[in-house]
């Protein structure tokens, strides 16, 4: 039994340490998310220089093929910097899709480019009534004219605003929450018929709404077997959450890293304020919390690329269920152990308290993976 | 035991009922309900409206322009007005100076200050924590230092709520650094508008300018601006936060919460139905709904205790702490209740304004960012470990 890292994945982490530590300031984030893209272009075309937006991608993609544990070095370093650039949706989410999915026509068309870094992936799978059931799909694609015809709402496509293509999940049978007949789609972003609602998002990033108004797509944009995506959807969601966790997990570290500091320097009463116990013991939870959720992001990512399985389902709706409920946990008693100092805008904390919840908001909630958890409830 | 109101208490209730019916403008209702931002304007057309009716400043004695209502008849109101959407009143002035000046401010400050809070000419905001002095209050540094007629003060307060639109503030200064702490603070009146004051703004993790830093560089206070007698001040100070503390555990505004979540929570749809049908969901807000329940009650039992006058005592901090924990709570289910939708930031839908199409739930855009601003009502007005600190050595005796 060893938890460490190898030394390739070390060299991995340490790769990306550095570079965030070098580029990410504080302050260059928060000038990050007011651009247009709401992420630094240039820091993204350094990730790709470093090879690092090809991690997962095979050899003859640029990449080196790293399963669970390389994808978790990455997102968790990721998770230090809280990072905007859309490395979960593209590489991790968007590229598994196509990868998972696609034939050898688009998996050249677009691996390529998305493991160079030169193409943006986003994932356009929930809708306004799905909460968070990635089965629950009303948007309809319609044979037509050797093609397809998309009709519906996809509902917070993070990075959707300016990625290249986007890969989106709409009916072509069934009724709205059932498994079989949903289709994926690889949808460049200047076809016609794309409405796109952009807003930013409460923790500095930057996504979409798409409203798809009679688009008309190729036979060649269907991902893999009509009707038979949920699978793939549900597999390479599980990848997705793994990396999620593992960036959780980055972002819970510097939380508490940044909370203890504190606990030490602030006076009051004429001592620091870790002198007095309540606060001791509630930073302890907070390390503990943090230690639950790395064990969990840990065993994610040793099932991420495994073979579908209930235990893979059992593992990967646990880890998000933790990392859920821990981040928020963190999050809060966090900004409690600053006080006003927490909630500030100026000071760094606050933006790490809110991607910790906001994380819970992606690919589904702690409550969502329970209820999942239980439907996959093993006999004693 | 009898947990009944009174027929006079029920008549009352009529009549606020009746008048909130008549004259409350539904514009500003639906705001206050959907928890989008109010204009200023929004809150002087309600002030003109509540003074024209002799409410807004319940509690003053009547020779002051009050109507002395009792425990039960503000509690009344506070249910009533958070029930339909009463727009909060600016506490600072009416409900926080304007009581000490009452009890312990001379003739002269009374005539000069509160007519001016009841016509609302006067916009009060609170100098009480410090960079360096928050839950302890007591070992504040600005420094008031007696010239002459004036005192010459020095220093900066924080956490100064709305303090950008106020032309009046009342100050914990320091005037004494001789004897403990406690005993060299004074309660002192300043307008801001006097040379050396500066404010700067602090914006919260919702981006919101609510909260703000002020700054005193040797400004000129007179010394009738002293209320009380030199280094008395933490004696007011501790009476002003009683009566701060008595309103912070919000249960009106929790019941309003709730019956905002719940409609909420009736429109939003997860597995093809409503989302209040839903096991997990139910079962979540059932338990607040049971919490707030019996705070509600506990509630009710402080305000029976002082019903024959006086002052709550640290049941007071007790209920403070259960409170902000359910509002909070309820923060929480809004904005879980909403699922991918709590991620968008859709600023211009809070405005009092907009008229837009809204990007999922009408009422979806402030959650997020009511949910982590709400934060601070376990930090402010006394943080919650203060307040346990409190009841553990009143209370418990520990």
């Amino acid at each position: 039994m060893d938890f460490r890292l190898n030394e390739e994945q070390q060299m991995l982490q340490d790769t990306v340490a550095r570079l965030v530590r070098g580029e990410y300031s504080f302050e260059k984030r928060l000038e990050f998310s007011e651009t247009e893209a709401g992420f630094s272009v240039d820091f993204w075309k350094q990730l790709s220089e470093l090879g690092l937006t090809a991690v997962p991608f095979s050899e003859e993609l640029g990449g080196f093929g790293g399963g669970g544990v390389e994808v978790q070095s990455v997102m968790t370093e990721l998770g230090r910097g809280l990072c905007l650039e859309p490395y979960l949706q593209s590489v991790i989410f968007g590229g598994g899709l196509i990868s998972h999915a696609g034939n050898d026509s688009q998996k050249e068309t677009w691996l390529g480019g998305i493991a160079s870094g030169e193409l943006q992936a986003a994932v356009a799978l929930q809708e306004p009534q799905s909460f968070y059931d990635l089965n629950n799909v009303e948007t309809r694609a319609e044979k037509k004219d050797g093609g397809y015809l998309l009709n519906g709402r996809k509902a917070v496509v993070i990075g959707g605003h300016c990625a290249d293509v986007i890969v989106v999940s709409a009916r072509t049978s069934g009724d709205a929450r059932d498994s079989g007949g949903i289709s994926l789609f690889a949808l460049k972003s200047d076809t016609a018929g794309i409405e796109r609602r952009v807003y930013p998002t409460i923790d500095g990033s930057k996504g979409c709404d798409l409203i798809l108004n009679n688009v008309q797509v190729d036979a060649d944009a269907l991902l893999g077997e009509e009707g038979k995506a949920a699978e793939v959807i549900e597999y390479q969601a599980g990848r997705a959450i793994a990396a999620l966790c593992a960036e959780a997990v980055g972002v819970m570290e510097v939380a508490n890293e940044l909370t203890l500091d504190y606990l030490k320097q602030r006076k009051q009463f004429g001592v620091p304020i870790g002198k007095f116990q309540v606060l001791q013991h509630r930073m302890v939870d907070m390390m503990s919390e943090l230690e639950q959720a790395r064990s969990m992001a840990i065993l994610a990512a040793s099932v991420a690329d495994e073979e579908q399985s209930d235990e893979r389902r059992r593992v990967l709706a646990a880890a998000k269920n933790v990392i859920g409920h821990s981040g928020q946990f963190i999050s809060e008693q966090g900004i409690q152990s600053h006080g006003g100092i927490g909630m500030t805008w100026e000071y760094n904390f606050a933006h790490y308290a809110k991607r910790l919840v906001m994380i819970n908001h992606q690919l589904g909630d702690d409550d969502f993976h329970l209820e999942h958890y239980a439907s996959l409830l093993q006999a004693g | 035991m009898n947990m009944n109101y009174t027929t006079e208490e029920l008549a009352f209730r009529d009549e606020v009922r009746a008048f909130l019916d008549e004259k409350l403008p539904a514009d500003i209702a639906a705001k206050v309900k959907g928890f989008r931002h109010l204009s200023k304007e929004d809150h002087q057309r309600w002030q003109k409206i509540l003074s024209a009716q002799g409410w807004y400043a319940s509690h003053w004695p009547e020779e002051y322009g009050g109507v002395e209502w009792t425990p039960v008849q503000k509690h009344i109101w506070d249910e009533e007005s958070c029930r339909y959407g009463v727009p909060r009143s600016v506490p600072f002035g009416v409900n926080m100076v304007a009581p000490v000046i009452i009890k312990f401010g001379n003739d002269e400050q009374k005539h000069k200050y509160l007519p001016r809070i009841l016509s609302g000419e006067d916009w009060w905001c609170q100098g009480y924590s410090e960079p360096g002095a928050g839950s302890d209050l007591a070992s504040l540094k600005t420094r008031a230092v007696r010239e002459g007629d004036h005192y010459i003060v020095n220093g900066q307060k924080t956490w100064t709520t709305l303090g950008q639109y106020a032309n009046m503030i009342f100050c914990l200064v320091r005037t004494n650094t001789e004897v403990k702490a406690q005993a060299g603070i004074s309660f002192l009146l300043i307008d801001m508008n006097t040379p050396g004051i500066s404010v700067r703004p602090i914006i919260t993790l919702d981006g919101e300018h609510e909260v703000n830093e002020v700054f005193f560089e040797d400004v000129k206070v007179p010394v009738e601006n002293l209320v009380g007698e030199e280094d008395k001040g933490w004696t007011y100070a501790k009476f002003l936060l009683t009566y701060e503390r008595t309103g912070l555990a919000g249960i009106g505004l929790s019941k309003a919460a709730l019956s905002h979540l719940k409609a909420l929570a009736s429109r939003r749809i997860k597995n093809g139905r409503p989302l209040i049908e839903d096991t997990t969901f139910s079962q979540r807000i059932a338990k607040v709904e049971i919490d707030l329940m019996a705070a509600g009650i506990s509630n009710l039992r402080i305000i029976a205790s002082v019903e024959g006058g006086g002052m709550p005592g640290a049941e007071s901090s007790m209920l403070k702490v259960k409170g902000t924990e359910i509002r909070q709570s309820i923060n929480d289910l809004a904005r879980r209740a909403i699922g991918p939708y709590a991620i968008p930031f859709v600023e211009e839908e809070l405005s009092h304004d907009y008229d837009g199409e809204f990007l999922s739930d009408e009422n979806a855009a402030p959650l997020s960012a009511q949910y982590f601003n709400n934060r601070k009502l376990s930090i402010f007005g006394g943080s919650n470990e203060i307040q346990k600190n409190i009841v553990s050595k009143m209370i418990l005796g520990l």
